[in-house]
């Protein structure tokens, strides 16, 4: 049963700006233990925002340090969900059912990756 | 391979029966309490799906799907009830009786499906039916894999894990077993039970030969999932922790277990480097879970996590407790004795005291029905002789261990050890 890691990606220049709506963390929180009770979820969490990040670069032998925010990218990882599943087909649709928790006016891309074993 | 972008619409092929697999543990949880019987449970559930494979391609996937399916499953459950209520009073007015009625109960709230799935979970693991039948119709009806799947799995002809599905139905229904989570004095041994199934399904991909077959390998994830769920059904439930403990701290040493060309890799010789970390932290948390919500002494699900866990906590081989494993050991004997606990305490006291006193306790186990066939004990016993300089005597023992090893890798692992004795 492979690995699979969810990268929850949001456009930070175009987020709401009051963030997260209690009703919505309200459903993703039911949503998580929903996912927890089904043996599914391994770990997940939100990350604070970019700005209170930095990045660390290593180019031709020389390491740079950025401070955040990556204004740059179109879309910056915002969260992560560790997931168990049977196939991609069921990382897929409890990632569906994570998107459907947020209200229309966001705008947000779970990025869903394998994890290589062995 | 596609390489382009493909939008992929709702309701395409395989999204109806991924949902279905998601759903189906609680669906049939929940129409059990309707109808009483899996069986009929079972099949309910799968009419839903029939529906939704007809209806969600052409009018998309409702919005949750799951409480579509769960309606639709109960729904039919709930007519089929009714039938039989009406037919009982048709028999009772001619005058004849009819054996078994259904008391027809208002279907469930959401909140109430996960005392359901655990009433299910009870249910396919009550001991009146075999080990093996609990293990198959477990698997089945909580783990969502298929007939044939199961079968390969366990090595075993479809037919046969079929037949064994079909009758385990079928004594749960003869037998009247009533769908419920156990409180009485009895709990504690049902839950024995449980337990027992997930262990042996765990067990069962632990010792199999990886690579032949991934299916084998994969039951262990399935026992991990299905102890993860139990956990959340029970969190007070502390050797329900000390399973999942146990559990995910096996399964971090899954891939430094087994080579390149899938020899088994000794404990000793396995590079920590790829103990999965994450399932050793998980593990610590159940083990952690287990001991807040423990009243009493440690059981021995939480004994062996506590052991595996001390394992997992040595960075090299030569970082092992092994005077605190050896004492853990000596509390699961005492807990719940059996010959193999034995045989595991003497190698930790091979570690502490020498290979002389652990060669001590391992002769007291060389009468024991149990192990008669058990490789393991030459195994270790000819390597206390070896440590001994006993040689001779150790490479008789390492050649009896290979050709009691049903593991035809673990069997040129002994052979080579026996070489090494000339």
């Amino acid at each position: 049963m492979p690995r699979y890691l969810s990268l929850v990606r949001i456009d930070e220049n175009n987020a709401p700006a009051e963030g997260p709506s209690p009703e919505l963390m309200q459903r993703m929180g039911e949503l998580i233990e929903e996912i927890t009770k089904a043996g599914v979820m391994l770990d997940t969490a939100g990350l604070t925002p970019s700005a209170q990040g930095r990045r660390v670069h290593w180019e031709g032998g020389q390491l740079s340090v950025t401070d955040g925010p990556f204004t740059e990218s179109k879309e910056v990882v915002g969260g992560y969900a560790l997931m168990q599943c049977k196939d991609m087909a069921e990382a897929i649709e409890w990632t569906k059912r994570f998107l459907k928790t947020h209200e229309e006016h966001w705008t947000v891309t779970c990025e869903v990756r394998e994890i290589a074993e062995g | 391979m596609e390489h382009q972008p493909a939008v992929t619409p709702s309701g395409a092929d395989g999204i109806v029966e991924t949902i279905f697999r998601i759903e189906s543990p609680r669906i049939i949880a929940g129409v059990t309490r309707v109808v009483r019987d899996v069986g009929i449970a079972e099949e309910l559930a799968q009419d839903a799906l029939v529906a939704a494979l007809e209806q969600w391609p052409r009018d998309g996937v409702p919005d949750n799907p799951g409480a579509w399916l769960m309606a639709t499953a109960k729904h039919r459950a709930i007519d089929l009830v009714r039938r039989r209520e009406r037919y009982a009073r048709k028999l009772e007015e001619i005058g004849r009786d009819l054996e078994t009625t259904v008391p027809f109960e208002e279907p469930s709230d959401p909140d109430d499906i996960d005392d359901d799935l655990l009433r299910l979970v009870f249910t396919a693991c009550h001991p009146v039916l075999s080990a093996e039948a609990r293990i198959a119709l477990t698997l089945r009806l909580l783990g969502g894999l298929t007939t044939p799947e199961i079968a390969r799995a366990f090595l075993a002809p479809e037919p046969t894990i079929a037949q064994r599905i079909v009758r385990a139905k079928r004594t749960l229904a003869t037998k009247g077993v009533p769908f419920e989570v156990p409180y009485g004095p009895d709990r504690e041994a049902r839950l024995g039970s449980v337990l027992e199934v997930i262990y042996l399904v765990f067990n069962e991909g632990y010792a199999a030969t990886a690579g032949d077959d991934l299916l084998r390998p994969a039951l262990c994830e399935e026992a991990l999932r299905l102890g993860r769920v139990l956990a959340e059904l029970m969190p007070k439930e502390p050797e329900v922790h000390g399973l999942v403990a146990l559990l995910e701290l096996q399964e971090s040493r899954a891939a430094a277990r087994t080579g390149p060309s899938g020899v088994p890799v000794l404990l000793r010789d396995q590079n920590r480097r790829r103990w999965n970390r994450l399932l050793i932290r998980r593990g610590f948390a159940a083990l952690a879970r287990a001991n807040a919500v423990s009243t009493g002494a440690p059981g021995p699900y939480a004994l062996q996590a506590a052991i595996a866990a001390s394992h997992a906590q040595a960075y090299t081989y030569e970082d092992t407790d092994w005077r605190q494993i050896a004492t853990l050991y000596g509390l699961l004997a005492a807990r719940s004795p059996s010959p193999v606990v034995e045989l595991n305490r003497a190698v930790a006291v091979s570690m502490t005291d020498g290979p002389g006193p652990a060669l001590a306790i391992v002769d007291t186990l060389a009468a024991e029905p149990a192990l008669r066939d058990y490789h393991l004990l030459p195994s270790v016993r000819g390597d206390l002789l070896a440590r001994l300089g006993r040689t001779r005597e150790a490479r008789a023992e390492f050649e009896r261990a290979a050709d009691l090893a049903r593991n035809e890798r673990e069997r040129d692992l002994l052979r080579a050890r026996a070489e090494e004795c000339r």
